[in-house]
């Protein structure tokens, strides 16, 4: 009997269930059945691949000098392109996510064509940009510096084809914290850099992560764009993608076991990045 | 060194006028959606209003009237703002919590994080530094956002019901920890329970549909209610005095027993409360052990709804006028106002 209370009580999220309980699914037994076979479907190729290798050769075709040029090489501009989208692609995930302004659906359109855009397309897109005949190509070949089918290009082309997954993963990840703690830093006298710095990034943070690893993955495999904008010269710009398609004319064993080492660093980095979030404490508190 | 406010937002149907002293807390009272909210983020810099101006102290917080357009960010103001929920940041320990608003306003690392030391131990949540926010309870998490607030030593604080999203067991604690960090402290509460704008505020406004509808001292708006939604809300008997054992003991020496809520300990101030509804008349006196009777002396009798309001010694009962018509009422009658124990709550104050 409290009459003078009328307290608007927010329902408070229930206790955390354990992963293996004894609820109800509602999933029917033959989506199981599907989901078995596209499970199959991804893993069986992969399966079909390892058993490709020629395990006897395997430590020598990937030592080969040429080899190790191409997955240095795609390292190294995978990690320089993932770097150029975290610069270009944080800010445009803010913009997007925080901001409104008059064509900012259209900027979204336009910032995620590459995710469905053919990759050779981007690269004919860029070299009309960059390249010597290019709109830009001119002025930045005045400057002396020539970009086309250079290790740069090669950074240019997989940022280009990689930046939507950052951009897309942040941005969700920002419009799911949403604004309150930001509001409120400000209202304890931050300001705006401060907020971003303090509050906003570190909040987003797991997804920044998984978003930059998701584009370090795309960069690595990319090859369509990179052949097309980049070329193909050793130590240059052929990168893992471009050697295992070159090596499979010649020597498909060389190709099968290059294909195995991209598996394998992809497998690594994606599972690196799935797991991080869950062995996080629950980052967003009482939501 | 006063603050004052007005702000229209044609939006949200939304025009109000305010001024509060240097150490003022007013209390903001309204149903849902009636633009309470709208106030404090309009004040804190989160909402730009269509038109008005605001000043508190020597700054003007924003200015938006005849062409002018002076809007300060909300991080320049001196206005912090506390929610229903704490909204600590979850990334950061409760120290760094409280730390934040110093480090921000340009004060060194160590200094912040003893200006922050000094405000948990305020709000006695020293113990919780090293904690991370979701290692706290609700309670606990508001006391240091409190703390958190009240390191930025706002000019104003604005809260926004801050006991709202608490269990009844953490809300009495966090109410008597607001009374003493309120006093000498310009501030604002949203609230819903009239016991925080009677303990907390020395001034209540009642917002409804954007726009203030009754003002006045706290006791006065909840006692003789003038609005709609203060009607509705407060009418409530509200007796100071000291917690006893078995009750209270009123400032005018009236023994009333009732069940004591949590945290209410014998000795310390307190307030009784029940409603007109609760209370019935009679001629004689009525004895009974759960039950109060107290001879008073009726001051007015007035209609209220279908039922007759009955004002006598500060206390007010509604009772049918059926019953009024028997007991044969009148002002300057002295009669027995009796209430069940159960129906009188008693808070600390």
């Amino acid at each position: 009997m409290t009459p003078v209370s009328a307290p608007r009580s927010k329902a408070r999220t229930g206790s955390r269930t354990n992963r293996r309980d004894t609820r109800y699914t509602g999933v029917p037994p033959w989506v199981f059945a599907l989901a078995a076979a596209g499970a199959l479907f991804v893993l069986l190729p992969l399966a079909a691949m390892v058993v490709r290798v020629n395990w006897g050769e395997f430590i020598p075709l990937i030592t080969s000098e040429s080899s190790l040029t191409a997955l240095g090489l795609s390292l190294r501009t995978s990690a320089a392109s993932t770097v150029l989208c975290i610069v270009l692609g944080v800010p445009l995930a803010l913009v997007l996510a925080r901001a409104s302004f008059p064509g900012q659906r259209l900027l979204r359109a336009f910032v995620l064509l590459p995710l469905v855009l053919p990759p050779v397309v981007g690269g004919i897109a860029l070299l009309y940009t960059f390249g010597r005949q290019g709109l830009l190509g001119r002025s930045i070949e005045l400057a002396g510096i020539q970009i086309a089918f250079s290790t740069s290009a090669v950074v240019l082309a997989q940022t280009f084809v990689a930046l939507p997954f950052l951009v897309v993963s942040l941005e969700g990840a920002l419009r799911t914290a949403g604004t309150k703690y930001e509001a409120v830093a400000a209202t304890l006298g931050a300001r705006p850099t401060t907020v971003l710095r303090r509050v906003s990034i570190p909040l987003v943070l797991p997804g920044l992560a998984s978003g930059a690893v998701l584009s370090f993955a795309r960069c690595l495999g990319e090859f369509g764009a990179t052949l097309t904008f980049a070329g193909s010269l050793q130590g240059v710009t052929r990168t893992l993608p471009l050697e295992i398609y070159l090596q499979r004319e010649t020597d498909a064993d060389a190709a099968v076991a290059l294909s195995l080492v991209l598996v394998a660093v992809a497998v690594a980095v994606v599972g690196l990045s799935y797991r991080r979030p869950r062995a996080l404490p629950s980052q967003a508190g009482t939501e | 060194m006063t603050f004052t406010l007005n702000a229209a937002l044609h939006a949200r149907n939304f025009d109000v006028s305010l001024t509060l002293g240097p150490a003022e807390t007013v209390a903001v009272l309204g149903p849902n959606g009636a633009g309470k909210s709208t106030l404090l983020g309009i004040i804190a810099g989160l909402l730009r209003p269509d038109s008005g101006r605001a000043v508190l102290g020597e700054k003007t917080l924003f200015n938006l009237d005849g062409g002018a357009s002076h809007f300060l960010p909300p991080h320049t103001r001196g206005t912090a703002l506390l929610a229903q929920e704490p909204l600590l940041f979850p990334h950061m320990s409760v120290l760094e919590n409280v730390a934040f608003g110093p480090r921000a306003a340009g004060e060194s690392r160590a200094c912040a994080l003893e200006t922050a030391r000094h405000w948990l131990a305020e709000v006695e949540a020293a113990e919780f530094a090293d904690r991370r926010p979701g290692q706290l309870s609700g309670g606990q998490a508001q006391r240091v956002a409190i703390a958190r607030a009240l390191a930025t030593d706002p000019e104003l604080l604005l809260l926004d019901e801050p006991m709202a999203a608490l269990d009844i067991h953490a809300a009495p604690m966090l109410r008597r920890l607001l009374k003493r960090v309120l006093a000498n402290r310009r501030a604002i509460i949203i609230t819903h329970d009239i016991l925080d704008a009677l303990m907390l505020a020395d001034r209540a406004i009642v917002v409804e549909s954007g726009h203030i509808t009754e003002e006045g001292p706290t006791r006065a708006v909840l006692e003789k209610p003038r609005s709609k939604f203060a009607a509705g809300l407060a009418g409530m008997n509200l007796v100071t005095g000291t917690i006893t054992g078995r009750g209270l003991t009123s400032d005018g020496g009236l023994d009333i027993t009732a069940h004591p809520e949590d945290g209410a300990v014998p000795g310390q101030d307190g307030v009784a409360v029940f409603s007109p509804t609760a209370v019935s008349v009679f001629l004689g006196a009525e004895h009974g052990s759960p039950r109060n009777s107290f001879a008073v002396t009726i001051t007015d009798l007035e209609p209220h709804g279908d039922q007759i309001r009955v004002h006598a010694g500060g206390l007010s009962a509604d009772i049918t006028p059926a019953a009024s018509a028997d007991l044969g009422l009148t002002p300057g009658m002295t009669v027995y106002f009796v209430i069940k124990a159960t129906a009188i709550a008693v808070y600390p104050a």
